[in-house]
């Protein structure tokens, strides 16, 4: 089987974790669905190898938020690019649960979401299996202009217009 | 009005090399019709039935002639020569072709306006009344406010793919003339009795296959707080509006499955939680007045209330009196006077525009109105800042060209869709009805003493003639795959807006003046003095109308 490459960073990398629906039962980083994670914590916590947690649209992140600190990496499903409710638990995981380590948006995920991905959070990107990551990069440059404040600069344009030379002409 | 600085261009700019892109990948065969319509639409661009329809936003109305211009020539080299402006105070060209929307992107770009989320399941044009800044009764002047929220709503990484669209209304005035009790958030600016600015914030309101008026979540936020409140609110829906069905996916229906009890203490408890976050959106004194600034009142000549010119027009001519009845509206300032001209003349589609129509109206407004003009959400053109001398010089320029006819505020002023000869989406055809009903009534005498009457008309459930409030609605439905109209009547646009009564069963089209001339009948007979027809049917109910159309309905069933 070909390795997974996904984008982290911007750059395009070997993934390297594994996607599980069960217990994993071999060594190595793999990542868990919420339930799994709910029912075997300790278990999996035990393992000696990374693991992390992936969240479908309705998974509310407050349930993991008390165990951030342990995972090394939270992962979003995107069952189809046009329900948004990921967009949101990234914001949440990034700001109200503050979460630090690597967040990835993966499912249906196309290089004209990666902008606004980036922007919630996600610094982590395994796309649909048809399209390009290396192609995608570009993308994530669709605009040097941001109005409103996100979770990638939180700050709105209108607080650095004026120090920044916006001169209304 | 708001002129754009270095970031406006290029956030415009970087837009037009995006869909450019996009739409280079979807014409090669690289993104699907599935994966390219969510990115179409947010750039205004559906497929209809002839070919593709491309709406620009017009950011709560207000358009400079020089805009109008391009809007003309966008017209004249990719269209037929027309548009149609909506009531959400857009223009939408109905023939341009797909691998030509960029180009047109670019040209819009060029005075300072896109097509940026006009459709797609996202924050949609901010709508605001098209008499902000010159309104007698205003309290504050919205459109600050409307562009602060356009600003932040462009491009929201968090709200691009939403349940469904969501549209957000300002209103500043102490009568309600951009319904913000009818969109998914309304916002009411009011004063305290301290003179503090807030906003009245309204949610889950809407027309549609459900209507509902919007209840309200606030009574009065501090406006520094506009945008935190409404990212709050945004968020509360992003995470559980409903995505498995689009008929129950806006934020209404989630408001009515909550209760809004429970609503509100989400929102609240989301806008609390966020409040640290969200701290730099508060918006700051100096970005409300470098916003303000672009809407500062024009340099108005200091006039006398009375024009005596004017008052000798009005007297000398029946027609422009009656044209200055129906068509000019109080300003604030003395010796000056909005003026709407019509895009309802019988015989040509409601709201439509030719090109030279609109070349020839953005020159009236650099002769008459500080060269800028409104699109009003009853598909006119607004002329916002003329002297009270010149309006009789106006009204005979703008007869020549079809855009003077006196029903402002009456039956022919009729709201309408585009409708089944255009729309996908569509049951029926709305404009021929429109047509019928403006040819019946075609006396001008008959139509002035029936007095204010707001008829609309929708060719589906969408409600994009917004009939839920007019005082009289007409809905095209399908049955069996006929085209059949249902009306309502009751009801009404304004700070008691309500939902018209459906007073039976529908009717062929070919019956519709005469639907409609039986209720204008019974309102005759029946109306008290000084009481307007949606007064009358609000003192009676419907009973008597129904009676009165059916009764006849049935002699004319046993006729034929």
């Amino acid at each position: 089987m070909q390795p997974e490459r996904v984008i982290r960073n911007r750059s395009v990398v070997t993934d390297a974790w594994r996607f599980v629906d069960t217990l994993p039962e071999e060594e190595g980083p793999a990542v868990v669905p919420l339930a799994i994670w709910k029912e075997h914590r300790e278990a999996l916590l035990a393992r000696t190898t990374p693991i992390g947690v992936w969240l479908k649209p309705d998974d509310d992140p407050a349930e993991i938020a008390p165990d951030l600190h342990r995972l090394s990496l939270v992962a979003v499903h995107f069952p189809k690019f046009t329900d948004g409710r990921g967009y949101s638990t990234a914001a949440l995981l990034r700001t109200r649960y503050a979460y630090r380590g690597e967040l990835r948006a993966f499912g249906d995920v196309g290089r004209d979401q990666l902008f606004y991905l980036s922007r919630c959070g996600f610094d982590s990107f395994r796309l649909a299996d048809h399209r390009d990551p290396d192609a995608a990069l570009a993308s994530f440059d669709d605009f040097t202009v941001r109005y409103q404040g996100s979770v990638d600069d939180p700050v709105p344009l209108f607080r650095k217009r004026l120090t920044a030379g916006g001169i209304p002409r | 009005m708001y002129r754009y600085d270095s970031y406006d261009h290029t956030l415009v700019a970087e837009r037009v090399a995006q869909f450019r892109d996009q739409t280079r990948r979807y014409l090669a065969g690289e993104l699907t019709d599935d994966e390219f319509r969510p990115l179409r639409l947010q750039n205004g661009l559906y497929i209809q039935r002839h070919a593709p329809m491309l709406r620009v936003a017009i950011p709560y109305g207000l358009l400079s002639a020089a805009q109008l211009r391009m809007l003309a020539h966008i017209a004249r080299k990719f269209d037929k020569g027309y548009g149609h402006f909506s009531t959400r105070q857009n223009i939408q060209y109905n023939w341009p072709k797909v691998e030509e929307t960029p180009d047109i992107l670019a040209l819009l770009a060029e005075v300072e306006m896109h097509a940026i989320q006009t459709s797609g399941n996202c924050v949609r044009n901010i709508t605001t009344d098209h008499f902000a800044g010159v309104a007698a009764d205003e309290i504050v002047d919205p459109r600050p406010l409307a562009e602060i929220l356009r600003q932040w709503s462009t491009f929201h990484p968090e709200f691009a793919y939403l349940p469904r669209k969501f549209k957000i209304a300002l209103n500043g005035a102490v009568e309600d003339r951009a319904a913000v009790l009818l969109h998914d958030i309304g916002l009411h600016v009011i004063r305290n009795e301290a003179g503090e600015v807030g906003i009245r914030v309204i949610v889950g309101g809407g027309m549609g296959r459900t209507p509902i008026i919007g209840h309200v979540i606030r009574e009065f936020l501090p406006w520094r707080h506009m945008l935190t409140y409404v990212e709050a609110i945004l968020r509360v829906y992003n995470r559980y509006g409903r995505r498995d069905n689009i008929y129950k996916a806006r934020i209404k229906i989630l408001v009515k499955a909550l209760g809004m009890e429970e609503f509100t203490r989400q929102v609240e408890a989301e806008w609390e939680a966020a409040a640290e976050s969200l701290a730099p959106s508060v918006i700051t004194d100096a970005e409300f007045a470098r916003v303000a600034a672009h809407f500062d009142p024009h340099p108005y000549e200091n006039l006398a209330e009375v024009d005596a010119q004017y008052v000798l027009a009005l007297a000398d001519s029946r027609s422009f009196a009656r044209w200055a009845q129906r068509n000019v509206h109080p300003h604030r300032r003395p010796g000056y006077a909005a003026v709407t001209l019509s895009l309802k003349k019988t015989g040509v589609a409601p709201g439509d525009a030719t090109a030279e129509q609109m070349d020839f109206v953005a020159g009236l407004a650099e002769r008459y109105s500080f060269g800028e003009l409104r699109v009003s959400h009853e598909q006119n053109l607004i002329l916002a800042d003329v002297r009270k001398r010149d309006l009789f010089a106006l009204w005979q320029a703008a007869k020549t060209q079809g855009l003077a006819t006196p029903n402002i505020g009456l039956l022919t002023n009729i709201v309408c869709c585009p409708g089944g000869d255009f729309c996908s989406l569509a049951n029926a055809k709305s404009i021929p009805i429109a047509e019928a009903i403006q040819r019946r009534f075609d006396d001008l005498d008959y139509l002035h003493d029936i007095g204010e009457l707001d008829l609309n008309i929708s060719g589906c459930m969408n409600s994009c003639g917004h009939h839920h409030i007019g005082h009289i609605g007409i809905l095209g439905v399908d049955k069996q795959g006929a085209e059949f109209y249902q009306v309502s009547i009751g009801g009404r646009q304004g700070n008691n807006a309500a939902l018209g009564d459906v007073i039976g069963p529908s009717f062929a089209a070919a019956e519709m003046p005469d639907v409609i001339s039986k209720l204008i009948d019974t309102y005759i007979a029946e109306r008290h003095d000084d009481e307007l027809f949606v007064d009358t049917v609000h003192r009676l109910g419907i009973a008597p109308f129904k009676t009165r159309v059916y009764a006849d309905r049935k002699e004319l069933a046993h006729a034929a």
